[in-house]
């Protein structure tokens, strides 16, 4: 008898992942990255500048300041 | 010192970012094309020599990918942090394109490289090369949907500025979508990146040959990608003409900084090859007494007679500005409806400029105290004007010029290199019909110095289209200098750094896998 779909979707990625070899330390090398560039710099380093202003007509009113002053 | 200040630093950082992850684009779209041809190969025949040699292309594939990939969300952080004024004056328009590439690389992409990488004598062999296909086709997708959003900052259409919000807004998805810049840079970008991909598989197994190992694969391998390699070439050559035909009509300056033109007239020539002189300077405007005919634009130049005029407009007398005369205006030119108009003097464009700047602050005045009556005439001064409101935040005229040698340049190198590759594609073409590659060692010698070339090329075509278009972020509507955040300048120079020690440590692990896999070869 044929597995259900969801299993044997599980399975084809679980199986895939398993026998890895390279795609092991590339995995890793993405999740690393991923991890740096979204916890480290995302947080602490590249917040948005508008994202102290809570309404979007504060956002406008902040720009058409700078763009007019 | 430009690179000191905020707003150098802010383009630096950007700049930087931009080229790191244009170092794996083009080679993830161009071979994503190979390994699908390869593997058709496989499915048509059934020989399991192609199943192995696209197993290996795909091995070199996925390491390219799995480095570049996400590289590209840095950008999107540098919008809202160091870009705030110009991503919210773009408003949804730049996020649209953005969101669908979004999308498209997120489902089509990660479904189907599942099934490409894991699903080999899982799934049937038709459906692994559609999947193989599929994947090929999302890279070549989502390029399409950041190119739509670049070509939009190039040559800005199916908008409408809302003055409540300053913020321009999409009304004709389908003109942003098809505008022909935009066409003509997917074409342009995509036939570049399948050349690169050919290029790179060429080097590749050029390598192979010379240690006399996988011969049969390497040679195999080099004829499909020199064939589809040079096919690209000259789409990538047809639409490099389109190119050139809608920056002169669009973006002019771009133009005479990328022939190092300063004063035209009717049959520009084209300059072949050139060193400029670089004590030239604007004369007409900063030195009048001295007169601009004492400072030659070339040290030494090949021109080709009424070259420029033939290519930008298909005929031999046309006037194609150079840069003293978008400077100073007063010459004819046809726009894209086909009128006739005469070019405004960059004085009187920087006028009306700051009466739009003006009309939009006078317009939240007025809002701001009910008066009617003070709006709509605002915002009448507001429409009249608002195609020239990125001249109001010049200073002076000159500042419209970009770097004229880094774009004049880079434009050379860009051609050469593409001449370069037509004849070593074709050669490669050549001498593996005729089974002479391996006794033509200079050659293989030459296939391995011609990926870093082709890297060099492919940049290069980036900073003709960048820093050619400079000072605007959104051409003739904001400028550079009107774009940059309020945030300080040493923490724009801590995360240069920070992305450069990133980036440098992610391009060692690249080349140190991608080596290690290469030395190993398909058989491993």
């Amino acid at each position: 008898m044929k597995e259900p779909l969801v299993k044997r979707i599980w399975l084809f990625y679980y199986e895939g992942f398993k026998s890895m070899t390279l795609g092991k330390t590339l995995w890793a090398i993405i999740l690393i990255k991923l991890f740096i560039m979204f916890f480290v710099l995302k947080l602490f380093f590249f917040k948005s500048e508008l994202s102290v202003y809570p309404t979007k007509e504060e956002k406008s009113k902040h720009v058409i300041e700078k763009l007019t002053e | 010192m430009f690179l000191a200040s905020l707003l150098g630093l802010s383009r630096l950082q950007f700049a930087l970012t931009a080229m790191f992850h244009w170092i794996f684009v083009p080679l993830t779209i161009g071979l994503g094309i190979i390994i699908a041809i390869m593997e058709t190969y496989y499915v048509r025949t059934g020989n399991e020599f192609w199943k192995r040699t696209t197993k290996f292309w795909m091995k070199i594939f996925a390491i390219n990918f799995a480095i570049g990939v996400a590289t590209g969300i840095i950008l999107e952080f540098q919008f809202g942090t160091n870009w705030s004024n110009y991503s919210w004056f773009v408003g949804d328009i730049f996020g649209a394109p953005l969101a669908i590439e979004g999308i498209f690389a997120f489902f089509l992409e990660s479904t189907f490289f599942a099934i490409m990488f894991f699903g080999w004598n899982k799934v049937s062999k038709n459906v692994h090369l559609l999947s193989t296909w599929l994947v090929a086709i999302g890279t070549i997708l989502s390029a399409l949907w950041i190119l739509v959003a670049n070509a939009w900052m190039q040559y800005p259409v199916g908008m409408e500025f809302n003055p409540d919000t300053a913020r321009n807004e999409m009304v004709d998805f389908w003109a942003v979508a098809l505008s022909p810049v935009a066409l003509n840079k997917f074409i342009h970008t995509v036939s570049n990146c399948f050349v690169h991909g050919g290029v790179v598989v060429v080097g590749i197994s050029s390598w192979y040959l010379l240690r006399k190992r996988e011969e049969e694969f390497a040679r195999k391998s080099i004829r499909i990608a020199a064939v589809f390699g040079l096919i690209s070439l000259v789409v990538l050559i047809w639409s490099g003409d389109g190119s050139a035909y809608h920056v002169a009509k669009k973006q002019p300056m771009k133009l005479a900084a990328m022939e190092g033109l300063y004063i035209s007239k009717p049959g520009t020539p084209i300059v072949a090859f050139g060193i400029l002189n670089p004590n030239k300077t604007i004369a007409r405007l900063e030195s009048d007494s001295l007169g601009y005919a004492l400072e030659k634009p070339y040290l030494f130049n090949i021109s080709i007679p009424q070259g420029l005029s033939l290519l930008v407009d298909r005929k031999l007398n046309t006037f194609v500005p150079g840069i003293e005369d978008i400077i100073q205006g007063g010459y004819t030119y046809v726009d894209e409806l086909g009128n006739e108009k005469v070019a405004l003097p960059v004085r009187e464009r920087m006028k009306r400029g700051k009466i739009a700047i003006d009309a939009l602050a006078l317009y939240h005045k007025a809002k701001e105290a009910s008066d009617e009556e003070g709006k709509a005439l605002a915002l009448g001064e507001l429409k009249e004007n608002f195609s020239h409101f990125g001249y109001g935040f010049i200073e002076k005229p000159t500042d419209i010029v970009p770097n004229v040698p880094l774009t004049f340049y880079a434009f050379r190198i860009m051609v050469i290199l593409g001449g370069f590759f037509i004849a070593f594609l074709g050669l490669a073409i050549y001498l593996e019909r005729r089974a002479l590659l391996s006794r033509n060692r200079w050659f293989l010698y030459l296939s391995i110095v011609s990926i870093p070339l082709v890297y060099i090329c492919t940049q290069a075509g980036w900073i003709v289209a960048e820093v050619g278009r400079q000072p605007w972020t959104i051409q003739d509507l904001l400028t550079t200098g009107a774009s940059v955040s309020g945030v300080s300048t040493s923490s724009v120079a801590t995360t240069t750094i920070m992305f450069f020690v990133l980036f440098s440590v992610l391009l060692a692990a690249e080349l140190t896998i991608l080596f290690k896999v290469i030395k190993k070869g398909p058989s491993a």
